[in-house]
């Protein structure tokens, strides 16, 4: 299946990406990388619309909970300035056209990303599902309950991760984890999107140029 | 260089009393296994044995030294053969009276200068120790499951260990080939503290209809490269322990991610309890254990 893209590089797919390069003038499938929704998605079998921290909603419109069509959303998940890794999250609407979902996964996967399906809701499936145990365990370390070393030691150890809570928060940029975090918390307003001090002080502090 | 020479284990019948008698014989120490239960004492003896000709035929150790490593372990069902112990490390049942009775029984048993170390994964260490004579000498060493594999253990002080007894205790596990970690005594450590809310929130995610447990699965294994999703996970561990891990923590937490999600309540009810019953989050077909 092929696709054409209007606008980018963008976060989800930055220069140089493959993904990009492997785009063709006219195609069944549109990626809109950081786009406005316009009248180019008509008569298409799947537009897909690149999302940050904005729902789907707000491209295409909502009113009755029975949303959905061919527009679909995606992220492709970044551990903050890291590389993109291989995962998309699709975001689709209640009556989502199975058709364009078809659509989006033959054209993520056949670019060798792996597709995981989610629901118009905030953060997603990762940003969602990480925020609060990162802000966790910063504030661990706050509260001494071990070093940096150690809990990063620990959780590689211990259940075999690649590398530990705090080094990825520090290697991708904390203040991205205080944008993620502060808009969950924004939307939920529960303690543990509440982002972490130290997430704070780095979001503070890039504020001020430091 | 460790001064510890005997080690004990209460609960050595037990799944990681054995695993943690594995690691003292392996590393060189004479261990005594000690359990209430002749049968699961037998049962996990042989487990023993057959773990280490495993590892005879893998090439990993000789023969030689499989029969000396078992050669250096006694069993026992009384617990007054742990006497002359350095070190005994209890992996009994998690209660707190259990816990409390084991070691106030212990401490007259044993020489004044043994200490005391519990695996306990969700209880304080200060309140295990509390009123059993020797509440300076005893430390709280986590070892993870399965522990003659994990190389990891959380070790932590409670308030009223002497700092030169947690040193001990530190400088064994390094002894026994271990990688300690230094946390404090506070419920679920390190990593407990961090995976248990984990998994309730990948629970909820579930629950409030995000994402189906494949979605989320995927997206944890590619987004972050773990060898298994959260939901695979608890599948693994079982959904009622984790209903149990759920109420040791948050009433000591108040920690809303810690309370145990309704949808894990319902899926326990309904007797989908993970792997051990043939479905949890994901359907296995019949029941099992992990690998089979
Ligand atoms: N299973 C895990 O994943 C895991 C991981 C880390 C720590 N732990 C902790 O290790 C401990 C043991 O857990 P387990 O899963 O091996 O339990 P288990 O039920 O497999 O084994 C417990 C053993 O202790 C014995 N026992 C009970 N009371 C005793 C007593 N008073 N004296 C002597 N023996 C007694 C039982 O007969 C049994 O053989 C618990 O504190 C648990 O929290 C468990």
């Amino acid at each position: 299946m092929n696709h054409m893209i209007l606008g980018g590089p963008s976060r989800s797919f930055p220069k140089d990406d493959t993904f990009l390069a492997a785009a063709v003038p006219e195609a069944d499938v549109l990626v809109l990388l950081r786009r406005a929704l316009h009248s180019d998605a008509r008569g298409r079998v799947a537009t897909l619309v690149e999302l940050d921290q904005d729902s789907l909603g707000e491209h295409t419109g909502e009113q009755d909970g029975e949303e959905g069509g061919t527009v679909l959303g995606f992220a492709r998940w970044r551990n903050g300035d890291d590389p993109p890794s291989a995962l998309i999250e699709l975001v689709v609407q209640k009556n989502s056209a199975p058709e364009a979902i078809a659509a989006a996964r033959a054209v993520f996967e056949g670019a060798g990303l792996t597709v995981a399906l989610c629901t118009d809701q905030p953060g997603r499936i990762l940003d969602r599902l990480l925020r609060p145990k990162y802000n966790a365990a910063l504030r661990f370390l706050d509260e001494g309950l071990a070093t940096q070393a150690d809990l990063d030691l620990t959780c590689r150890l211990g259940l075999g991760y690649p590398d530990g809570p705090i080094e990825r928060l520090l290697r991708g940029g904390l203040h991205h984890h205080h944008a993620a975090s502060a808009a969950l918390f924004e939307a939920f307003g529960t303690p543990g999107y509440a982002p972490a001090r130290r997430a704070v002080v780095a979001a503070r502090r890039r504020a001020r140029g430091g | 260089m460790s001064s510890i020479q005997k080690v004990g284990v209460c609960g050595a019948g037990g799944t990681m009393g054995a695993g943690i008698a594995i690691v003292a014989a392996r590393a060189g120490f004479e261990v005594v296994r000690q359990d209430l239960s002749a049968a699961a004492l037998e049962r996990s003896m042989r487990d023993t044995a057959g773990f280490f000709s495993k590892s005879v035929e893998r090439g990993k150790m000789t023969a030689e030294a499989r029969d000396a490593v078992l050669a250096r372990i006694t069993d026992t069902t009384a617990l007054d053969g742990l006497a002359g112990c350095d070190l005994v490390i209890e992996a009994v049942f998690e209660e707190l009276s259990v816990k409390q009775a084991l070691l106030r029984a212990l401490h007259p048993l044993l020489p004044e200068h043994a200490i005391i170390a519990s695996n306990t994964s969700t209880l304080s260490i200060t309140e295990i120790a509390s009123g059993c004579g020797r509440e300076d000498r005893v430390v709280g060493m986590h070892f993870c499951l399965p522990a003659q594999i994990m190389k990891l253990i959380e070790m932590s002080p409670g308030v009223n260990t002497a700092p030169e007894v947690f040193q001990a205790a530190w400088d064994w596990t390094l002894a026994a080939g271990q990688q300690p970690v230094r946390t404090q005594d506070k419920p679920g450590f390190i990593l407990n503290a961090l995976l248990v809310p984990f998994n309730n929130d990948a629970i909820r995610l579930v629950e409030a209809g995000v994402a189906a447990p494949p979605d989320i699965d995927a997206a944890i294994k590619t987004g972050l490269g773990y060898r298994m999703g959260p939901l695979e996970l608890i599948d693994l561990i079982g959904l009622d322990t984790q209903i149990r891990l759920s109420e040791a923590f948050y009433p000591v937490t108040l920690d809303p991610r810690a309370a145990a999600p309704p949808l894990l309540r319902r899926m326990v009810a309904a007797g989908r309890l993970g792997r051990k019953s043939g479905r949890g989050f994901f359907d296995y077909g019949k029941p099992g254990m992990y690998g089979a």
